[in-house]
């Protein structure tokens, strides 16, 4: 895959034969993907597989044992520190449970983005974007912003996740498992919200997930994680005609549920 | 070339060295019992040694920790709010149950210290050697203990609940140092909260001695203070001081360690929680004893101390 890809213009994230080993084991195994900016990928595969140290190299919490990971076209795996925060800014993410501060109310949540990096907007001006960010997501400033986390139902506190995640603008989002352990429609809602936010904001969107269904409803290019290679990798419908087992007995498990 | 040939002669060696003493336990022990004397022997290393090895990684990984916190300690953004705020915490917060168990050890020390020296007619002497004992030892011990029980496990539990709920990873995400945002400032107010309340003990127990034996023991007072002031020296303070910001760092920084490191869920939050209570208290003992050998030398060689001690 990556022989067909020689430099990584208009890619967003370009990622070549990456390696990673924790002492004797091999978590990662050779993997290639490459992401368009505004495209949204979905990383399905069982727990365990390597999707968490996948997403690591990827803002480079993690440095890889051999390969590359280019991310808006600079090579990121040998970069020190203060290059890696520059690299880190063009991310935003998403935690499973929204990870909250639940020391501050949900508005100043979203604000603490913008309270420690904006040093060039004045009170009123982050007071502005808090609310339209707020409002962008479909929560009321008023209400939910003066309550604290731990009031908010699951959907609700993933979406001011999200507010968190994109109030500096980020270029790339990564959500980490979404929808775990969410109900049919709240998970319906975090579906929509991933949309939503791809629309609106034109980011690149990198979903860890082992939910088919919204996989399929969320994903420009979805990549099939099986310990630690990609043994699929391509737009949903590719996935149905994978010859991999374990992919084909992923899938063919879910049709069976939802037949 | 030279490398590789440098590496194996190392691994060899200790493996050379670690033959000899074999048959030497062998042949002391009786023959028969050769074969399970040394899975024995295997065993009594794995045993020993796997405890002092993973202590060796912990102490380790909690210098790194100090490490990290000494390179953002002077980064800025300088976060005065978040220190304000843990000030407050830690000391205002630690205020009554100073003053309440200084006052009943001055209390104690007081009785104790009237029977001891009622026995060879010193009872003015009661007064300097209670004040001595609680600026010297006292005050900044016990403090620490309150301080470690209280702020400690405090620290321990929210660090250890941010690190399993992720929020220290979601804070380096949105590229906020977590060391920087919630340990340093718990580490500053813990410096300075620590000699201010060990003073506070200090002058509780005074009260609770002068309470003990003057009202209700019948010392004359003017004699009780006179000859607490005349044989009171500064230096009994500052090795109390010194002692106590000692103290306030190394409780700051263990807890705060065991909480960044938690990991398990509630479970190893708790489990955190307890051990840097347990940790703190424990090295409040033994580093009040290597500061005082350090510190005596010291101030008296420059001519501080003026107390015939």
């Amino acid at each position: 895959m990556s022989d067909k890809v020689q430099n990584s213009k208009g890619l967003m994230i370009d990622v070549r034969d990456l390696r990673k080993s924790f002492g004797e084991r091999e978590i990662l195994k050779g993997l290639n993907v490459q992401v368009e900016r505004g495209e949204t990928l979905v990383l399905l595969g069982g727990s365990g597989m390597g999707k968490s140290v996948f997403m690591k190299h990827l803002i480079g919490l993690l440095k890889p044992s051999s390969g590359e990971v280019f991310i808006d076209g600079e090579e990121i795996s040998n970069m020190n520190e203060s290059e890696l925060k520059r690299v880190r800014a063009k991310f935003g993410m998403v935690f499973q449970n929204a990870a909250l501060f639940d020391s501050m109310s949900n508005y100043e949540n979203v604000a603490f983005p913008l309270r420690e990096h904006r040093k060039d907007m004045s009170r009123t001006q982050i007071d502005a974007k808090v609310r339209h960010l707020f409002q962008m997501f479909s929560l009321d400033a008023e209400v939910h912003g003066q309550q604290f986390p731990s009031e908010l139902s699951g959907g609700q506190r993933k979406r001011v996740g999200l507010a968190r995640a994109v109030a500096l603008d980020p270029m790339i989002v990564l959500y980490d498992e979404p929808t775990t352990g969410l109900d049919p429609i709240t998970t319906d809602q975090v579906d929509e919200m991933i949309i939503e936010a791809k629309a609106q904001l034109q980011v690149t969107s990198v979903v860890i997930s082992h939910d088919i269904a919204s996989a399929f409803k969320i994903a420009d290019k979805i990549a099939f994680i099986y310990y630690g290679e990609i043994v699929a990798f391509g737009g949903p419908h590719d996935m149905l005609d994978s010859s991999h087992p374990f992919v084909k007995q992923y899938f063919s498990t879910w049709r069976e549920k939802n037949a | 070339m030279v490398t590789p040939n440098a590496h194996t002669d190392t691994v060899n060696a200790p493996t050379q060295n670690e033959e000899i003493p074999k048959p030497k336990i062998k042949s002391v022990e009786a023959d028969s019992h050769a074969s399970s004397n040394d899975a024995l022997w295997v065993r009594a290393i794995v045993g020993l040694g796997a405890p002092v090895a993973s202590f060796l990684s912990a102490l380790g990984d909690y210098a790194l920790f100090c490490k990290e916190i000494f390179y953002w300690l002077p980064k800025r953004p300088f976060r005065i709010g978040l220190v304000l705020e843990q000030m407050s915490n830690i000391g205002f917060g630690s205020l009554f149950i100073v003053v309440l168990t200084g006052l009943f050890t001055g209390l104690v020390i007081g009785i104790q210290s009237l029977v001891g020296f009622e026995r060879f007619g010193a009872e003015a002497l009661v007064g300097p050697a209670t004040v001595v004992a609680l600026a010297r030892e006292l005050g900044p011990v016990f403090t620490g203990l309150m301080v470690s029980g209280r702020s400690g496990s405090g620290m321990a539990t929210e660090l250890g609940t941010m690190k399993v709920s992720e929020q220290i990873d979601a804070m380096a995400s949105l590229a906020v140092n977590p060391i920087q945002y919630l340990v340093v400032p718990r580490l500053i107010a813990s410096i300075i909260m620590m000699p201010l309340l060990a003073s506070i003990f200090t002058g509780a127990g005074f009260i609770g001695s002068y309470l003990v034996v003057v009202v209700k023991a019948g010392t004359d007072p003017g004699i009780f203070l006179s000859e607490t002031f005349y044989w009171a020296d500064p230096v009994d303070f500052i090795e109390g001081y010194m002692k106590a910001l000692v103290f306030g760092f190394l409780i700051a920084t263990f807890s705060c360690y065991r909480g960044y490191y938690a990991s398990g869920g509630a479970r190893g939050v708790g489990q955190a929680s307890t051990e840097a209570v347990v940790f703190s208290s424990v090295s409040v003992f033994i580093s009040s004893y290597c500061v005082t050998e350090i510190l005596q030398p010291i101030l008296h060689n420059i001519g501080f101390d003026a107390l015939p001690l």
